[in-house]
């Protein structure tokens, strides 16, 4: 019993002595920076490690703000709600969050809120109510378009084109493949046609017969959209054994790790997917205006995201990153070991 | 054979064997001791290193964090005392708040939700339990088995799917305070649940025998203590509390997926030994699991307030569960030791007389 009570002494005296050294350290004080969070789904994945580096290049541009990167080693709800407790005890100014799940976040990002924390997500949103702001890479209108005017410039603004989908029943590639068609009525495309959209189910093998089976159909194939990071690989591959590189160009949504060699050997010159680093960047530029009262995330509401532009905040906190960025052999190699 | 001459060793315990009975509790307050300090260390670094740590909104609030798998760590020590062991405890969870989420899209009320969340906890526990006490199974194969079947049927129902809707009162559970103070709902349950597993433990003869079956099943067998019932009743209240972990989580995240409290069985099993309870059974005590409840508690939470990453947290962890398993076998081996060296001694002077 003694021996109890002497620690308990002991440690009631260390204890006060921590809480005296620490108000004179607050005291002390530093150069005061809002500190961003970048919670994402999980740790050692390159996506998000590219995410950081966006967020670390907004924070140097806007220079009152300090990007901390934070997640859990395994992808779930859980551990992210961990981090988000951890982040109100200690007061960070704003979170930007990707989620793990769109609705078992929404207590504590409530709680967050309520404690004068701006939230908001990105990548992977969470439901409304439960953030202020939810960042979205593209929309279909602009992805749709963008794939047309990249094949057009890799065959001149001429020529058949055919698309190589995923489902005929994929909600997104659909939508892309309706703005693509809105795309090529524009005058400057009136030499160029959609010929066929064969569907490829992502599915590496069918996705490699219907890229050749288009070829063989169309002799004087110009060029293959094929808007799945599955069916671009494929396409590449089967553009590549046909030996058709060069005569037949192709463009799509693709991940720069699994097509870093068709760009550099230019079986596919360019192509396009959502930049991470882009949206850390963005999400660091909307939390910033968030916390500095720029914006409060309503509709209507406009960020100057650096070299992003303007981002508008649309129904619901949506915002709209914009068009997706385009990979060449030029910057390939370094998103490649990203993601 | 081995277990013979251990529990001819644990009797000469119970006997008021004096000598023994004094370096027993020196090394069981020795342990705690190790803990306690560990928890004294943490508390001085941390204040240190961040203004945030020592902040009693703070300290509370962070038991939001482990309260759920420090209530599944409580039953847990009456599993891994008698020997067995529970793996199956995060998917009774998952099968729990599925049940929950299922009755909830029914239109059920939050009473019945934490009926049927508490007893399909139970259900689950009691099949384990059969299998185990009754048929004689080993309880890491059988657990091995039932936790991919329990969270194997929210997985069949919900795909990527997820119950989201929960009645208004039903978030008081894992979100709510005790009238206006800061302490949570979910904390306080723990404390009072602790309180109770403890008198159980150490204050009635279901927790004594616990000890002896830990110690030698066969002897307990034969010494009348009914092992079949208590490992049946060890496996079902481990379902139950699993099911009031599993109110609680549904109720603070207010959304059930089928990998929900994914990992929670490792936590769980991780403080019940950090806490000082030997893996292979037959020792420990409550005391040193609450503890070991508050020591890696209040670690996350302080490498969360440094924003140190998920993975520095894990080895840490690790090695922290090194220290647990390696230090009291050592201590225990040099005991063994000089005991030996004793009774050499002895015999040489019987010797010489």
């Amino acid at each position: 019993m003694k021996k109890i009570t002497a620690i308990i002494l002991v440690l009631s005296v260390v204890l006060t002595g921590m809480v005296f050294a620490n108000g004179q350290k607050d005291a002390s004080g530093e150069a005061k920076k809002y500190k961003t969070v970048l919670l994402v789904k999980s740790l050692g994945n390159g996506f998000f490690e590219a995410v950081r580096d966006g967020g670390l290049e907004a924070a140097k541009e806007l220079g009152d703000v300090e990007s901390i990167y934070m997640g859990p080693s395994a992808s779930t709800a859980e551990g992210q709600i961990e981090i988000i407790e951890s982040l109100i005890a200690q007061h960070v100014d704003a979170i930007a969050i990707s989620a793990n799940d769109r609705d078992a976040l929404i207590p504590v990002t409530k709680k967050a809120m309520k404690a004068g924390i701006k939230v908001m997500s990105f990548d992977s949103g969470i439901n409304v109510g439960g953030r202020l702001v939810d960042l979205v890479p593209s929309v279909e209108e602009l992805i749709g378009r963008q794939q047309v005017q990249l094949i057009a410039e890799l065959t001149g603004n001429k020529g058949k084109i055919g698309i190589v989908s995923s489902t005929s029943q994929a909600t997104n590639q659909n939508a892309w493949i309706k703005w693509m068609y809105e795309e090529i009525k524009k005058p400057e495309y009136k030499d160029m046609e959609i010929v066929e959209v064969a569907y490829g189910d992502d599915a590496a093998d069918k996705s490699y017969r219907e890229a050749v089976g288009l070829m063989q159909k169309y002799p004087d194939l110009a060029g293959i959209i094929s808007p799945t990071t599955i069916g671009v690989l494929a396409s590449a591959k089967a553009i590549e054994d046909e030996g058709k590189q060069g005569k037949v160009q192709l463009t799509g949504l693709g991940l720069p790790s699994e097509m870093q060699h068709y760009i550099e050997d230019g079986t596919c010159r360019q192509m396009a997917l959502w930049n991470p680093i882009d949206l850390g960047y963005t999400s660091t530029y909307i939390m910033e205006a968030l916390i500095t009262g720029k914006i409060s995330g309503k509709e209507g509401d406009k960020v100057d995201a650096g070299r992003m532009g303007m981002i508008t905040i649309g129904k619901d906190g949506l915002a709209v990153m914009g068009t997706p960025f385009v990979f060449n052999k030029d910057n390939i190699a370094k998103f490649a070991a990203m993601f | 054979m081995a277990g013979y001459k251990k529990s001819l060793v644990d009797t000469s315990r119970l006997v008021s064997d004096k000598t023994t009975m004094s370096r027993i509790v020196d090394f069981i307050t020795r342990w705690e001791f190790i803990i306690f300090a560990l928890i004294v260390f943490e508390a001085i670094v941390f204040s240190n290193l961040t203004p945030y740590f020592l902040d009693t909104f703070n300290l509370l609030n962070t038991t939001f964090n482990f309260s759920e798998k420090a209530i599944l760590a409580l039953p847990m020590i009456f599993i891994i005392l008698s020997g067995d062991i529970d793996i199956s405890v995060a998917a009774i969870i998952a099968l729990s708040s599925f049940s929950m989420g299922f009755a909830a899209s029914h239109g059920a009320e939050t009473g019945t939700l934490i009926v049927v969340g508490l007893v399909s906890g139970l259900a689950a526990g009691l099949f384990n339990g059969v299998f185990v006490a009754i048929l004689g199974m080993p309880s890491i194969a059988v657990t091995l088995a039932t936790q991919s079947i329990f969270r194997g049927i929210p997985q069949a129902f919900l795909e990527d799917q997820a119950y989201t809707h929960y009645p208004e009162g039903f978030g008081y559970f894992g979100q709510g305070y005790i009238g206006n103070t800061m302490l949570p709902f979910e904390f306080f349950l723990f404390l009072v649940l602790a309180v109770i597993t403890g008198f159980v433990l150490h204050k009635t003869t279901y927790g004594r025998k616990l000890y002896a079956i830990g110690n030698s099943a066969t002897a307990s067998k034969f010494s009348g203590i009914p092992v079949r019932r208590i490992r049946m009743i060890n496996f079902a209240l481990t379902g139950l509390f699993a099911g009031i972990a599993a109110v609680l989580l549904t109720s603070r995240i207010g959304s059930t997926r089928p990998n929900i409290a994914l990992g929670y069985e490792l936590e769980a099993i991780t403080l019940v030994v950090l806490g000082g309870v030997s893996i292979t059974g037959g020792k420990g005590n409550i005391v040193g699991v609450v503890l070991a409840v508050f020591l890696l508690g209040y670690l996350k939470f302080g490498m969360a307030l440094l924003n140190m990453s998920a993975k520095v947290m894990i080895i840490t962890t690790g090695a922290l569960l090194i220290v647990a398993v390696l230090i009291p076998e050592f201590i225990s081996m040099r005991k063994k030791k000089n005991k030996l060296k004793k009774q050499k001694n002895d015999e040489n002077t019987e010797e010489v007389a």
